[in-house]
């Protein structure tokens, strides 16, 4: 084991594993992230904690990842290199093991001219890739970036994402074997509408046998009306949206495409059940979380599993 | 070259309010090629500046003069005769901070101003525009990267490959006007033939010769060092 943690214990498990999303509050007060830790509560195996999200302030990841910990739903802390530079980011992580955290998500960042300061300096120190590798020595070797040694053992898991929509596409699965040569233990993609691209992704990643070296969390997002839909497909850089989910959206009277974006969504969770390689979903109910139960209950992904 | 723009001119026209006499320093260098800070440019912001101060029924003498290199002492020595010679109270540099700084140096108690905002290092695309090639990150490593430089060209500066946001060949950050580097690298390094070289890790940068390790200097010690024994 190399964390401990319980969403490590359910995949080396063989169980087909569930994350979700929590977005920490934009203040001070815990009281709307604890709600929502009350929604997703013995529905997911770990949920992610988001680090200054698109680039907008927010309750840190570390601060609300303990906040998860001590109110019984197993956080996975995203950390970006976009704010913290190879001291802050270390340093982050200790105190994040000291607070209980045993999982990350080691992620570059979305840019700041994304967010609600586009004025800032960013810090890309590093990128994701050496964040994952510097961490991994942290753990493995108990050795600081530059060889000192920490004082201590630590354990984290160790999480990397995929964007299989990007592009260059023929890129994307040996950008993936790098994350996981640089350390990644686990995958959580970029929220897949196109299928037909991802079995492509997965195809390739299973020629390399990178379905045996990590485990692949497939990313979904549920859309909450044609408008969302609209938008990603639009706006959102590496995400693209099939005309025959758009129709399907389009075919159902605006109160009805909720319910119709669950759907999908349910149809998705079940055929990434089938594929190969795919270790469990992250499911990224953006501001939704009080649909996570109604979500695995209908997926018939509860209980979730109980592993010592 | 160093390419820089000129700062509007109601900017500058508050930066000299309060002087009576004032000269426009041009440099000949990059910010003429760039088009923001030669001779032409000099003359004509030393033009503007006389009419907006005339309207404001505050006339000044503003005159203009320029340099083939502001950051040169050989060059620059027959300015600053000419501004403490002439009795000049202020002085606004179109050259780029190297020039700001050098004038500033060497100019006691009479004030210089930037005209122009520097930018960056680049290349002339197309005429009339410029683009960032380089960061003076200090220690090179365009050699791993088909000669292309993702410090300079990456938004995130990302060693490893393109983010999520890489899109048909264009940068999330500013799609229309800026190419993915990495789809650049990706391409260049296929028409090599070294794709395969892609797949290794380039570890964390060294940023000590950058901006990061303090101010830096460069010496050529045989130069140097024979100077300083002739003084």
């Amino acid at each position: 084991m190399k964390s401990g943690s319980n969403l490590e214990k359910v995949l080396k498990g063989g169980h087909f594993a569930v994350t979700c999303e929590c977005g920490p509050p934009r203040g001070p007060n815990p009281d709307d992230l604890i709600g929502k830790i009350d929604h997703i509560k013995g529905f997911v195996d770990a949920a992610n904690v988001t680090d200054n999200p698109t680039a907008s302030v927010r309750m840190s990841s570390v601060g609300a990842s303990a906040i998860l910990f001590r109110h019984g739903v197993e956080p996975v802390m995203q950390m970006v290199t976009r704010d913290r530079n190879r001291i802050a980011a270390q340093g982050d992580v200790l105190g994040a093991h000291a607070l209980g955290i045993r999982n990350m998500l080691c992620l570059s960042g979305d840019h700041q001219t994304f967010g609600n300061h586009p004025h800032a300096k960013n810090v890309f120190d590093i990128d994701s890739m050496q964040l994952l590798h510097m961490v991994r020595t942290l753990r493995d070797e108990g050795k600081m970036d530059n060889g000192d040694p920490i004082d201590g053992k630590m354990g984290m898991f160790l999480g990397a994402a995929a964007n299989p929509f990007a592009d260059p596409f023929e890129f994307r699965v040996i950008r993936l074997a790098k994350k996981i040569a640089a350390g990644a233990d686990f995958i959580q993609t970029q929220c897949i509408y196109d299928m037909d691209r991802f079995r492509k992704f997965m195809e390739m990643a299973r020629d390399m046998g990178l379905h045996e070296k990590c485990f692949i969390l497939a990313g979904v997002t549920p859309l909450k009306s044609l408008g969302m839909a609209r938008y990603m497909n639009r706006s959102v850089p590496g995400m693209s949206i099939p005309q025959r989910i758009l129709e399907r959206m389009k075919g159902v009277p605006r109160e009805a495409q909720a319910k119709e974006g669950i759907r999908i969504l349910l149809e998705q969770i079940e055929e990434l059940q089938q594929t190969e390689g795919v270790a469990g979903i992250h499911v990224m109910a953006i501001e939704w979380e009080e649909k996570i139960p109604e979500i695995m209950e209908r997926a018939r992904l509860i209980p979730r599993p109980q592993v010592d | 070259m160093i390419v820089a723009d000129q700062k509007p001119l109601h900017e500058v026209k508050e930066f000299v309010e309060t002087h009576q006499k004032i000269l426009v320093a041009g440099c000949g260098t990059c910010v003429t090629v760039c088009l923001s800070g030669g001779a032409a440019e000099a003359r004509l912001l030393a033009s503007g500046l006389r009419i907006a101060f005339q309207r404001a029924h505050h006339p000044k003498t503003i005159e203009d003069d320029t340099v083939l290199r502001q950051c040169d002492e050989e060059f620059v020595l027959p300015l600053l005769e000419k501004v403490k010679g002439e009795g000049f109270d202020a002085v606004i540099t179109l050259a780029c901070g190297v020039g700001v700084n050098f004038l500033a140096d060497r100019l006691g108690a009479i004030p210089v101003f930037p005209g122009v905002n520097t930018t960056f290092y680049g290349a002339v695309m197309e005429p009339g525009l410029w683009a960032e090639m380089c960061s003076g990150c200090g220690e090179c490593i365009t050699h791993l990267t088909g000669g292309i430089c993702p410090i300079a060209r990456c938004s995130k500066r990302l060693f490893n490959g393109p983010c999520g946001g890489s899109e048909k060949g264009r940068c999330e950050v500013d799609p229309l006007n800026t190419p993915c580097v990495w789809q650049l690298i990706y391409d260049r390094m296929k028409e090599l033939g070294r794709l395969h070289e892609l797949r290794n890790i380039i570890p964390a940068k060294n940023w000590r010769p950058a901006l990061d390790g303090g101010v830096r200097h460069t010496v050529r010690e045989r130069i140097y060092r024979l100077e300083y024994k002739n003084r």
